[in-house]
């Protein structure tokens, strides 16, 4: 009943959060003393980074490692694997863009050789590559170990980008929500502001994923239908 | 686990001697592409060049793709993968001797170009004398991660095309520590954070060699 509930109620949680966060984020927060109105590209860049390197990602890599650990071993952690990555992908692409946007009227340019970004879009890549490998093995249970290994040793990536910015001299900024002593660096409507877009692309990764399991499932369920018709027809075929 | 390495590392070295593609396509193909980045740079620019280390890496990187797809056709015989399977040998001693194999053929590959450099490139030799222990560690992690990323893609369908798509991600960090730490050994100036990083690299791709092999070799 309340499994039922959240899961009818997420995408219109979703949908109400995002909603809100444009309308306090473009309407109701006050420019930025220093940034101007570019700060409003700020509650939306963070969030998708968020989503991007540490829900999508970390979902998969979790769903992997728990596949590979024989106890735990399942197709639907595969399938969990496999659509968290696919959603990644396109917030990676997000997180770029919109970063993109945001560098542009801030450094004077689309794309800088700064260590944040260059791993970022590295990741990208890696997660390309994760699709690419699971389309090469028509084979279920290689597909799903391969691309599983493929997941944990990529994930090698997400803390060097998550550290970048301490490691080397970068055009990107450091923390800016939290100091080092975990005080708050954003106040009053700002912060809150912040927080729902955090909530909102949060919560539209777990309804996309469901969407994409959901399609998955039904994908798998065709391509099975279609084998056992074409089997029943092939076993008339011999009957007579 | 050690006694298995050396037996697949032997047994895939001698096949390279044998076959001798390392000697006659390998390494040329090495050379001509060293040759044709000092072309791409332009004559009054090659000489003396500080994209040496950059470009040495770069064609270390290309003959580095080539060598680990070999080293996964040379099993592409059918058949050959489930007897070395029936076998039981253990999977981390397997990625050992294929990890060990594949870095002995990048080092010989390695000194050749790096000799290459000094010629074309005007490298100062005495500075790549000095980069050698940092390039026969850069190249050592190439071999694990190779060897890791190739047994990923074999037998799949599209290997060879796959194989780059995945592996050069992960040989970037490897690419600019490597260069950094050869420009640092041209200027003699120490850059430990880039030797540190291979170090890790190295010790990290071994690592997860040795605990993931297994899965990917699982019948």
């Amino acid at each position: 009943m309340i499994k039922q509930l959240s899961q009818r109620l997420l995408g219109p949680v979703t949908l109400l959060l995002l909603v809100l966060t444009f309308w306090l984020g473009l309407w109701v927060t006050p420019p930025d003393r220093i940034q101007g109105n570019l700060v409003r590209m700020l509650y939306v860049h963070p969030a998708v980074a968020w989503v991007a390197l540490y829900v999508s990602f970390g979902t998969a890599t979790i769903a992997s490692v728990l596949y590979l650990w024989k106890r735990t071993r399942s197709g639907t952690l595969d399938r969990v694997a496999h659509c968290a990555m696919e959603v990644s992908v396109v917030f990676i692409v997000l997180t770029l863009i919109t970063g993109s946007i945001w560098g542009r009227p801030t450094w004077g340019v689309w794309w800088a050789w700064d260590a944040r970004l260059t791993s970022t879009a590295i990741l990208g890549v890696l997660a390309i590559g994760y699709l690419a490998l699971r389309r090469a093995n028509d084979d279920p249970v290689l597909r799903a170990r391969r691309s599983a290994v493929f997941a944990i040793v990529s994930a090698i990536n997400v803390p060097i980008i998550h550290f970048s910015v301490q490691w080397w001299k970068t055009l990107h900024q450091g923390a800016t929500v939290f100091t080092s002593n975990r005080q708050l660096l954003v106040h009053g409507s700002m912060a809150w502001t912040l927080l729902l877009s955090f909530l909102g692309f949060t919560l539209l990764f777990f309804w996309l994923l469901r969407a994409r399991y959901r399609l998955e499932v039904l994908r798998e369920e065709t391509q099975r239908a279609t084998l056992d018709l074409a089997l029943e027809m092939r076993q008339r075929e011999g009957a007579r | 686990m050690i006694r298995t390495a050396w037996l697949v590392a032997k047994k895939d070295l001698l096949i390279e001697r044998r076959s001798r593609v390392l000697l006659w396509q390998v390494v040329p193909f090495g050379a001509i592409a060293l040759l044709l980045s000092g072309l791409a740079l332009g004559p009054t620019h090659a000489g003396h060049s500080s994209a040496g280390p950059g470009l040495f890496y770069l064609v270390m990187l290309f003959v580095a793709l080539l060598m680990i797809n070999r080293s996964y056709v040379i099993e592409s015989t059918p058949g050959t993968r489930a007897s070395v399977q029936t076998l039981g040998l253990d999977p981390a001693g397997v990625f050992l001797g294929k990890s060990l194999a594949l870095c002995v053929e990048l080092w010989l590959s390695g000194l050749v170009l790096l000799a290459g450099t000094v010629l074309v490139l005007h490298t100062a030799l005495h500075g790549a004398l000095l980069a050698l222990p940092s390039v026969l560690v850069t190249l050592a992690a190439m071999a694990a991660a190779g060897t890791l990323y190739g047994a990923l893609t074999a037998g799949g369908e599209g290997a060879a095309t796959l194989l780059p798509v995945l592996t050069l991600p992960a040989f970037a960090p490897l690419l600019v520590a490597g260069e950094r730490s050869f420009s640092a050994a041209l200027t003699h100036s120490g850059l430990w954070e880039w030797w540190l990083i291979l170090a890790v690299a190295l010790v990290a791709y071994v690592g997860v060699g040795i605990l993931l092999y297994g899965v990917l070799e699982e019948s």
